[in-house]
């Protein structure tokens, strides 16, 4: 049985928004966007190595939920796919990219690359590059945030592939049992690498059939409407503050790229993909500004230009920052 | 180095022994010999270096399965859940890869947190937590997050227990940058470091032995700490080194006895932690016994005694005046029969063979 998807009047949550947050939330969108198109070109040109696993498609999800917590009162962990997390965290793109460089001046000062973006200020626990090994850690962050009684909350990032690993499990049993403030969030891309979500789980529908084994409550929305991603987030995180009982959501989205720049995406038609490419969630909210006469396209490509500007300026600093001293490699192995 | 305030270790017999009828023989409190010093058992000072801690530092919490309401499946975390409250001493579910990974998060975020493994066999559920996560968190974050996490718990063979619970992981995880391994032979010896690590800011491997929880000692009653990576002479001699570690140290401790009636003075050196390893120290006593046997409870291949023994290769070739020997536990599973047990152990008979071998005298 498919989920009851969360449902949402977008006109009402666009005012409800209001004109300045939401153009600052399109705007953060389009930053994420931008960024990663250009650390895609600079994968091309062989700047960037390694693997690189953009979140092109699913913007909307991690930007909703970010705009209804304060990153470094309440904590976030992801999975390997980080960019966006990070962004939203408020770490420098500078920052950002010359980690994708692998250079000195880097979010972890090159040692981390792009699966590995954290920020201590923040809480950003991370990216993660074993599927599912970041949902015990964002488990523990709320189990100290409860302990400690800061009135924080966790926000756990998790893909569709992660569902089946025991951490997953593990990790929500141990939530329920003790009350923990987490929310653990499954963005459903419909592809765990290559393996189409339901060749991986026994159930359609991923927080509603599963959270009922952990006496959960369960959300699912629409993860390309960033109305509905945002709503949805107001009203999960305001509860979870208020009951300190976890909650399971589940965003349907999908990514337009592969798994990683690598992946040929041979499991997928192009029809999907161009389907898919029509609901683009920056598109839509660009369209409702429109609508509603608050945004100009002319003032849309004004901004889109200066994030684009932005983004060449973090890759020129990149570029120009110093490689990792050789005196660095056994730093930071030991605290 | 040991700095000169710190009390000297002192001798491993105890002048008398607990009476479990009118003493306790668990718990954190010792029992007051009157002179400055206590006697306490072996998990008594693991119990009494959580309780000071957790007195000192209200960000260390413990978790595991049964070390609340149980006491502990060892009666190691006796009476803290009385002394600090389920929020601080909690019981798990049998989840290790989710308490592991949990802790770690709690570690990230200005907790201390302390896992008990019920047995080490079982630290290989969180295999990957301890691995991926704990062990390389800090680097892989440019130093952003550092992981002050004890893991701690009985490694090693139990009396007959089989395959799957008498691993001894001393050398597995010391495999891995950073982490650190430590592995106290003496209730001194725990006490001191699970204080030191309490005090630290990596994950530590805090490895225990169920046949050893009972052992006692006379220990000070003031505080003291032992820093990591200085080993401990347990026993002086010229004639041979034998490293050591945890239950190995009394197997050897016996078989010195043995050899010494023999005239084969034997020292044995105790690392007490096996990473960071105190090679200064191995390679301080090989200068003046020339010999040296390596005796742990893992397995040969990749174990501590292929790396003491490729270190002293590298450092003191010319010193050695017999090929290192190593006395391991047999590459076998653990059987359940007693006297196969026995023969894969590194029991007191192998390591007299191993040291006459080194000595060139007849087995």
């Amino acid at each position: 049985m498919p989920a009851q998807l969360y449902e949402v009047d977008p006109i009402a949550v666009r005012d409800e928004i209001g004109k300045e947050r939401l153009i600052e939330l399109w705007r953060r969108m389009l930053t994420i966007r931008r960024f990663e198109e250009r650390a895609e070109l600079a994968y091309r040109a062989k700047k960037v190595a390694g693997f690189l696993h953009l979140y092109i498609g699913q913007e909307a999800v991690a930007t909703g939920w970010y705009d209804h917590i304060t990153p470094g009162v309440d904590a976030t962990v992801t999975s390997y796919r980080c960019h966006a997390h990070a962004i939203l965290s408020g770490v420098d793109v500078k920052e950002l990219m010359a980690e994708l460089y692998g250079k000195a001046t880097g979010n972890a000062k090159g040692k981390g690359g792009s699966m590995h973006f954290f920020s201590r200020e923040k809480l950003f626990l991370g990216g993660h590059g074993i599927v599912g090994g970041q949902i015990p850690v964002g488990t523990g962050a709320a189990f100290s945030l409860k302990y400690r009684k800061t009135g924080g909350v966790s926000l756990t990032f998790l893909g569709d592939g992660a569902t089946p690993q025991g951490t997953f499990h593990e990790s929500l049993n141990m939530a329920s049992l003790w009350s923990l403030p987490a929310i653990y969030i499954i963005e459903n891309n419909q592809y765990g690498m290559g393996t189409a979500c339901h060749r991986a789980n026994a159930v359609d529908s991923l927080a509603e059939a599963k959270a009922v084994g952990y006496n959960m409550k369960a959300y699912t929305f629409d993860g390309l409407d960033l109305f509905a991603s945002w709503k949805c987030a107001q009203e999960v995180v305001a509860e979870v503050r208020r009951s300190s009982r976890p909650v399971l959501v589940e965003a349907k989205t999908y990514r337009y790229r592969g798994h990683s720049v690598s992946d040929a995406g041979l499991y997928r038609t192009k029809e999907e993909v161009e389907r898919y490419k029509r609901l683009d969630p920056i598109a839509r909210v660009q369209q409702a500004l429109q609508d509603a006469g608050w945004l100009s396209e002319a003032e849309a490509n004004a901004i889109d230009e200066e994030i684009r500007a932005r983004m060449a300026e973090a890759a020129d600093f990149a570029e120009r920052s110093p490689e990792p001293p050789l005196s660095q490699l056994t730093a930071d192995v030991y605290a | 180095m040991l700095d000169a305030s710190t009390p000297l270790a002192p001798p491993l017999k105890p002048r008398r022994a607990l009476d479990p009828k009118s003493e306790p023989i668990n718990g954190y409190r010792g029992v007051d010999l009157g002179d400055g010093r206590q006697l306490l058992s072996m998990r008594m000072a693991i119990c009494q270096a959580l309780y000071e801690e957790m007195q000192r530092d209200p960000t260390i919490v413990i978790l595991g399965e049964e070390v609340a309401e149980y006491n502990g499946a060892y009666k190691v975390t006796k009476g803290l859940l009385d002394a600090f409250g389920p929020e601080r001493v909690i019981d798990t579910p049998i989840t290790e890869s989710g308490f592991t990974g949990l802790a770690i998060g709690a570690a990230m975020t200005g907790l201390r947190p302390v896992v008990e493994f019920m047995s080490w066999n079982f630290s290989f559920v969180a295999f990957d937590q301890i691995i991926s996560n704990a062990s390389k968190m800090c680097y892989m974050s440019g130093g952003a997050f550092p992981i002050p996490l004890v893991m701690r718990g009985p490694n090693g063979a139990g009396p007959r227990v089989s395959s799957q619970h008498s691993h001894a992981v001393e050398a597995i995880y010391s495999h891995f940058p950073g982490l650190i391994v430590v592995s106290p032979s003496t209730p001194y010896d725990a006490k001191g470091l699970l204080k030191t690590a309490l005090r630290q800011n990596n994950p530590v491997c805090f490895l225990e032995n169920e046949m050893l929880y009972s052992f006692e000692q006379e220990i000070p009653l003031a505080e003291y700490t032992i820093p990591f990576g200085v080993a401990d002479l347990k026993r002086e001699g010229r004639d041979c080194t034998i490293v050591a570690v945890n239950r190995c140290v009394h197997w050897a401790l016996e078989a010195a006895e043995e050899l010494a009636r023999e005239g084969i003075e034997c020292e044995v050196v105790d690392p007490r932690t096996v990473k960071p390893l105190d090679i200064e120290a191995i390679v301080r006593s090989v200068r003046k016994t020339n010999r040296c046997v390596v005796v742990e409870e893992c397995y040969r291949t990749g174990g501590i005694g292929a790396e003491v023994a490729a270190q002293l290769m590298e450092l003191a070739f010319d010193d050695l005046d017999a090929p290192v020997q190593r006395v391991t536990t047999t590459e076998n599973p653990m059987p359940y029969a007693a006297n196969l047990e026995h023969e894969t152990l590194p029991k007191p008979h192998r390591i007299i063979a191993a040291v006459r071998r080194a000595c060139y005298r007849s087995p």
